[in-house]
């Protein structure tokens, strides 16, 4: 059914049918809304799940591990400053195999406050061993969100899922969006059966303490996980894609890089932009490419890699700074194509903390580095002339 | 296997032990452990040598009452109530510190949870540093005692009212010096649908300096001497304490520790031994303890 509703809306309305058990989450822009619709749908009688508030998204991340842990489906959501609260549960929600699906409304972090969107949050949270997917807009935000859940609970994986939709840019606009119907995602989505849960008919002990001659294999076994998770997440995109007939392509998404000289890099609302400007330079004969990463962990180096092959000059836009070195999708990109091609990388910090990012800023930066006017390295556009202050 | 050992790892003579013990059993290991970090999780929870005979759940230091919450509000939600209840075995830095925000939130949103804070009063997993609930003149690893500072300044958190300020059902403290007190108050407590507190008062050999065949006989003196009551509330009322048969000077209590001995010997020691004197005197004062 297409119905023109907010991302918040797109993105509850898919919680729901994915009959989760447990919702919780504390309020924080821009992400409240999507727990305020699900809130609503509860004191409706819509949605059959238990729906707590807590006191704080620390709080919030304890309360869906412990229902995850004795057996629930749950859902969590937040931004910023609460994923930050959020990190020392969620790294021990990964540690436990506990397949949390939370959505992060991405905004940048204090100080300065700034309720904006930018990446640095969720990057916050790259090492946690936490599936990560960046969603282009609200259609894909909607449809991420049974994916997440299959995946996440794929007894292959068992690992938590952050679906990060761009906040305000995302999360705040009206789109036309096809809303899934329940009998479309139950039959994509089975009923959670995990492996291990707390239950007195056969106790286990969960999250015990492990002295040096085990913890390390623990630690392994993760990756050996999020390895698992990129064959599993493309069987969940080449099936859900056959159910519900969009295909948003697999890791990434390569568009016109076969031939191009200059690859642009993307994640989240900025694709559709930088997508636009590439399909309009295209059009005056020039060879230029996008590349959308759609799965930031597990990171498709080999996808990257591949979709590089014949580029000269790589532009990442980068949504955050990893401070006192690249930032992270820059080193990412870089760790993918050592030892194979060596373009040049321009590494565009761009639109950190809600900074407007106009159309011909990126037109501007892709022209120029295709016509060579400016050197590979980091650099920050639109940054107005400053002096540089402590707060 | 039974609900708790054998093969835990706590000191000979540990308090905590007697009251996990109590508990499950007043339970019949109809119960789903939730356990921060600390003492108990670190003798009990090895990998590969778990000692629980119930479901166990170890997460993070501050964080169990939201995660009992979690656990409970899944059975509920799985209609599952019926395999057990939920209790939280936490020990006073856990209850009273790092996790207060925690223990609050779960309160106030009153989950079906029996919380056990076990108060052997100051962080003993990481050798005896203060906590909230370290009574004042106590000599901790943090509060030394020196020229400056005779062991702990300041007051011991009062759990006890501020669970009850929390209009939970069921509100009680306890001592491992009385283990059938504890069975019967969890049995009471667990008869009650939302958020149950009991702060079970359990001796540490080596942070206290006591020899482990004492902790009985400490733990009752603390009861005895009126600086640790024995109480019990349902719905915000006082309905029961224990009485003091005679009452015995907090002196008697806090001569049989290492962590109190500089009080007696301390410029400022006299002063602290009087002011223990005073609240264990309130106590008795405040909740009518004595027998008549």
């Amino acid at each position: 059914m297409r119905r023109v509703v907010r991302g918040f809306y797109a993105i509850a309305e898919a919680v729901r049918l994915c009959r989760p058990n447990v919702i919780c989450a504390y309020p924080i822009t821009p992400q409240t809304e999507i727990v305020e619709n699900l809130a609503e749908m509860y004191a409706n009688g819509e949605l059959d799940a238990e729906y707590i508030t807590a006191e704080s998204e620390f709080a919030a991340a304890s309360i869906v591990l412990g229902a995850s842990a004795a057996g629930a489906r749950v859902f969590t959501a937040t931004s910023s400053q609460g994923l930050l609260l959020m990190t020392e549960v969620l790294f021990n929600a990964a540690g436990m195999r506990l397949p949390i699906v939370m959505v992060v409304a991405n905004r940048s972090v204090s100080a300065p406050l700034s309720i904006w969107n930018d990446h640095q949050d969720s990057m916050t949270v790259r090492d946690a061993g936490i599936i990560q997917m960046h969603a282009e807009n609200n259609q894909e935000a909607h449809d991420l969100i049974p994916l997440a859940y299959k995946v996440a609970e794929d007894k292959r994986v068992l690992l938590p899922f952050i679906l990060n939709v761009d906040g305000f840019k995302l999360t705040h606009a009206y789109e036309p969006v096809d809303l899934l119907s329940q009998e479309v995602v139950d039959s994509f989505l089975p009923p959670y059966d995990p492996v291990v849960k707390l239950s007195t008919e056969k106790p286990v002990a969960m999250g015990c303490y492990a002295p040096p001659p085990y913890y390390m294999e623990f630690r392994v076994a993760m990756e050996y996980a999020m390895e698992r998770a990129k064959k599993v997440m493309e069987e969940a995109f080449k099936e859900w894609s056959e159910i519900i007939g969009r295909d948003y392509g697999s890791h990434v998404s390569a568009e016109h890089c076969e031939d191009a000289e200059v690859v642009a890099i993307a994640m989240g609302s900025l694709v559709g932009l930088v997508r636009d400007v590439v399909e309009e330079m295209r059009k005056e004969g020039k060879k230029v490419g996008l590349l959308k990463i759609r799965t930031f962990r597990p990171f498709p180096a080999e996808e990257v890699r591949e979709a590089l092959k014949n580029a000269n000059k790589v532009i990442i836009f980068e949504r955050s700074l990893s401070i006192g070195s690249d930032p992270p999708v820059t080193l990412e990109v870089k760790s993918a194509l050592f030892g194979s091609s060596s373009p040049e990388i321009h590494s565009v910090v761009i639109g950190l903390g809600g900074r407007d990012i106009p159309r011909e800023q990126i037109v501007k930066v892709i022209s120029e580095v295709y016509e060579g006017k400016v050197k590979p390295g980091k650099r920050y556009e639109g940054v107005k002339e400053f002096e540089e202050v402590i707060p | 296997m039974s609900y708790f050992g054998p093969g835990h790892g706590a000191c000979p003579g540990c308090g905590f032990p007697i009251a996990v013990k109590a508990v499950l059993e007043a339970l019949e290991g109809k119960a789903f452990v939730v356990n921060p970090t600390g003492c108990l999780e670190i003798v009990s929870s090895m990998y590969n040598r778990n000692v629980w005979g119930v479901p166990y759940i170890h997460s993070l230091f501050e964080n169990a009452a939201a995660v009992a919450a979690g656990i409970e509000a899944a059975l509920r939600a799985l209609n599952r109530k019926h395999e057990g209840h939920v209790v939280v075995f936490a020990g006073d830095g856990a209850t009273a510190d790092i996790g207060f925000g925690m223990v609050s939130g779960a309160f106030d949103r009153n989950h079906d949870i029996l919380y056990i804070c076990y108060d052997n009063e100051a962080y003993q997993n990481t050798g005896n540093q203060q906590s909230a609930l370290t009574p004042p003149g106590a000599r901790t690893t943090t509060t030394p005692v020196g020229k400056r500072q005779p062991g702990k300044i300041g007051k011991k958190k009062d759990m006890v009212s501020i669970a009850v300020a929390h209009g939970i059902p069921y509100v009680a403290s306890a001592s491992v010096g009385y283990p059938n007190d504890l069975k019967r108050k969890v049995k009471r407590a667990v008869e009650f649908e939302g958020a149950k507190y009991i702060h079970v008062h359990a001796p540490c050999v080596t942070g206290w300096g006591i020899d482990g065949k004492q902790t009985v006989e400490v733990a009752r003196l603390a009861v005895e001497t009126g600086l640790y009551p024995l109480v019990e509330f349902e719905h915000g009322k006082l309905v029961r304490v224990m009485k003091i048969k005679e009452k015995k000077p907090v002196e008697e209590y806090l001569k049989a520790q290492r962590r109190f001995r500089h009080l007696f010997k301390h410029p400022e020691g006299r002063k602290i031994i009087e002011e223990l004197q005073r609240i264990a005197d309130e106590n008795i004062k405040r909740y009518n303890l004595l027998q008549q």
